[in-house]
């Protein structure tokens, strides 16, 4: 089968000899986007440039980033922050994690270019606990950038100066929530915003603030140095049935792992098909077996079937077969050996840990969805159960308009795809081990939890 | 009277003061400075937390609050040498991660979030590591170790004890 491997920008650095320093990202052409942008064009040139691009955030959410920065306000006195987003812990994901360990500098020059576009002077990277090699790789990397005046007071002799630090995060998916960081970076519990005001209005230290993922600042890095035209030419344009498309332009990193044979982070145009992505990048389901379902962004997005594998990876394809989106495109593969049951228990075990308990929805939902997939492993399972596991993913998230962010939605789609879609191994699953009981509808204690964590 | 023993050292202290000028306010440093204690210390006691309030200017209740929001930080007592976290999510449960974390808590004589009698290891759940190409793995301090099976599982036990 022929591979259509594409040229890789994002990734072209990966595996080169020390690759995370300035030596080797300048011999590769590296800081030449920035130093154009700083000569030839002004901060608003800049954003336009970002969005004619037509680039829309890798973070999970696909807003157009230079619509983004368009609505900080205009001719603040400061100081307006930038906020980078590497807390990166949605379940499949790990690309942003090979960009700072592999490429910081890629990463750095875009931080310094989304700052320039967005007059940020300071700008904070809320880097998770669990990436120790990316703290260090970037800490080195930055230290070289102040070394050569890169960042610092008057970059290169401009009137632009800037700072970066990075700040450590502690172990809680929820922090990856925009204003579950901005909470967190002030040093209080990392309990999301209600919205509006949006960060960009009043975000961290109650200033104006753009938060942004690592893999949307890598694509500014290229955006600079290579055009506009050179980003569009690849990904899907916007749908025209969908008025609310903004297409999927530019490269992407998706992530593959689970049941296929070569797992890893593999660049493509946006927009190539699940099943390109397993068959041709992946190799395949591993040990000959048949793909059962999968993960297609992280496991917020709900599943796809096997004959769902046929859809596109972009923004707006995945939506049109029951999923809540792209997310940060992490496909997880699952062979036909796997219960759905086991993969829903996974899923709802995850989100009942992650919940920030805020919002009752959320805490209860999350809480009381695991409750029922604990007894129904434990053999007491009864089908009344699937319709109320489908009330409570049909009830919480910001789609239905009960909870204060976007986590609670996340744990609803796993519900709803597994059992919409396979209702069937479930119902069957539950009959077979709960013989006698699998009918009643009164009330029945809940379990403890049966596995030891 | 004999003055009470302070339990952050004057390098703590240093420390978490020469972040200051990075933020606008000083609670922003409230998560650095319990990395730091942490790091030293491998946990933050509650005696901790009030010197690391009166450095910050907040309540006690403030900076308590904040770490009781997040799993990182132990208060019974210091953690094991090593801190070793076992991917329980989906791209390392489909291939064996729930049973690499039964398999070392079974060798290691304890349950998830307890610590070895020696206090060589402590071993705890975590969810994804952003490491899901290796699944399944677990992060032991600041060690990533990749593609789990039984026997590297038990001979990192066997490496973490010896010590
Ligand atoms: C529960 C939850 C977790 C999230 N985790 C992350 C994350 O780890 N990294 C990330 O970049 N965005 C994450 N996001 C999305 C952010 O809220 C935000 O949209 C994103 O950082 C914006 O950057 P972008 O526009 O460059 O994608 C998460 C959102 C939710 C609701
Ligand atoms: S939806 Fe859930 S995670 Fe988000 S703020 Fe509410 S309780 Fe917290
Ligand atoms: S699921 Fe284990 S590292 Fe991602």
């Amino acid at each position: 089968m022929p591979v259509p491997k594409s040229e890789s920008v994002l990734l072209a650095n990966v595996g080169k000899s020390e690759s995370w320093t300035l030596r080797a990202y300048e011999a590769s052409g590296g800081y030449k986007g920035m130093r154009k942008v700083f000569k030839e064009m002004s901060p608003v040139e800049t954003t336009e440039m970002v969005k004619s691009s037509g680039l829309r955030g890798r973070g999970g959410a696909g807003f157009p980033t230079g619509l983004k920065w368009t609505f900080l306000p205009k001719d603040h006195p400061g100081p307006i922050y930038m906020c980078i987003n590497a807390d990166e812990s949605e379940p499949g994901t790990f690309n942003n994690r090979i960009l700072m360990e592999d490429d910081p500098h890629q990463v750095l020059e875009g931080i310094i270019i989304s700052c320039y576009a967005t007059k940020a002077t300071t700008a904070y990277l809320y880097l998770r606990y669990e990436y120790p090699l990316c703290w260090d790789r970037l800490q080195s990397a930055i230290d070289e950038c102040y070394a050569k005046n890169l960042l610092g007071k008057n970059i290169l002799g401009s009137e632009f100066s800037l700072d970066i630090f990075l700040h450590k995060g502690a172990a809680a998916y929820i922090c990856g929530e925009e204003t579950g960081l901005i909470e967190s970076l002030e040093g209080k519990r990392a309990w999301p915003r209600i919205k509006p005001p949006f960060p960009a209005v009043e975000g961290a230290f109650r200033k104006p603030t753009v938060v942004n993922n690592i893999e949307t600042v890598a694509c500014v890095t290229h955006i600079a140095n290579r055009g506009v035209d050179w980003f569009k030419s690849m990904g899907v344009p916007p749908d025209p049935k969908n008025p609310r498309d903004a297409g999927s332009y530019g490269p992407k990193l998706y992530c593959l792992s689970g049941h296929v044979n070569q797992p890893g982070c593999y660049e493509a145009p946006l927009g190539i098909t699940c099943r390109e992505l397993i068959d041709e990048f992946g190799g395949g389901v591993w040990k000959n077996r048949k793909g059962k379902a999968a993960i297609p962004g992280g496991i917020s997005m709900g599943l796809l079937t096997e004959p769902e594998f046929d859809t596109k990876l972009d923004f707006n394809a995945l939506g049109k077969v029951g999923c809540l989106g792209l997310g940060t495109a992490a496909v997880v593969v699952m062979d036909e050996t796997v219960s759905i049951v086991d993969f829903l228990h996974n899923s709802c075990r995850f989100f009942q840990h992650e919940s920030c308990g805020q919002c009752t929805p959320c805490r209860e939902g999350t809480a009381w969805a695991l409750r029922m997939l604990n007894r129904m492993k434990a053999g007491k399972g009864r089908l009344k159960d699937l319709d109320l596991l489908l009330e409570i993913g049909d009830s919480i998230g910001i789609i239905p308009g009960t909870t204060i962010c976007g986590l609670a939605d996340g744990a609803a789609w796993p519900i709803k795809n597994a059992i919409r879609k396979f209702r069937g191994e479930f119902e069957d699953y539950i009959k077979r081990t709960n013989p006698n009981g699998y009918a009643v509808t009164e009330p029945v204690p809940a379990l403890v939890e049966l596995q030891t964590h | 009277m004999i003055a009470k023993q302070r339990v952050l050292t004057d390098e703590m202290i240093a420390e978490i003061k020469a972040l200051f000028p990075r933020y606008p306010t000083k609670q922003a440093v409230t998560l650095p400075a319990l990395h730091i204690v942490n790091e030293k210390l491998r946990n933050v006691p509650l005696e901790a937390i009030v010197e690391i309030a009166a450095l910050l200017e907040l309540a006690p209740a403030q900076v308590q609050d904040t770490l009781s929001f997040y799993g990182m930080f132990k208060q019974n007592g210091p953690h094991g040498k090593v801190r070793a976290w076992v991917c329980r999510s989906i791209s390392c449960a489909l291939r064996g991660g729930d049973e690499i974390l039964n398999h070392l808590c079974h060798h290691a004589g304890i349950k998830p979030g307890e610590t070895t009698v020696n206090g060589a290891l402590t071993l705890e759940f975590a969810e994804c590591l952003g490491a899901c190409e290796y699944a399944p793995c677990m992060l032991a301090n600041q060690t990533l170790h990749k593609n789990l099976t039984n026997e590297s599982a038990e001979a990192f036990l066997k490496e973490v004890t010896a010590k």
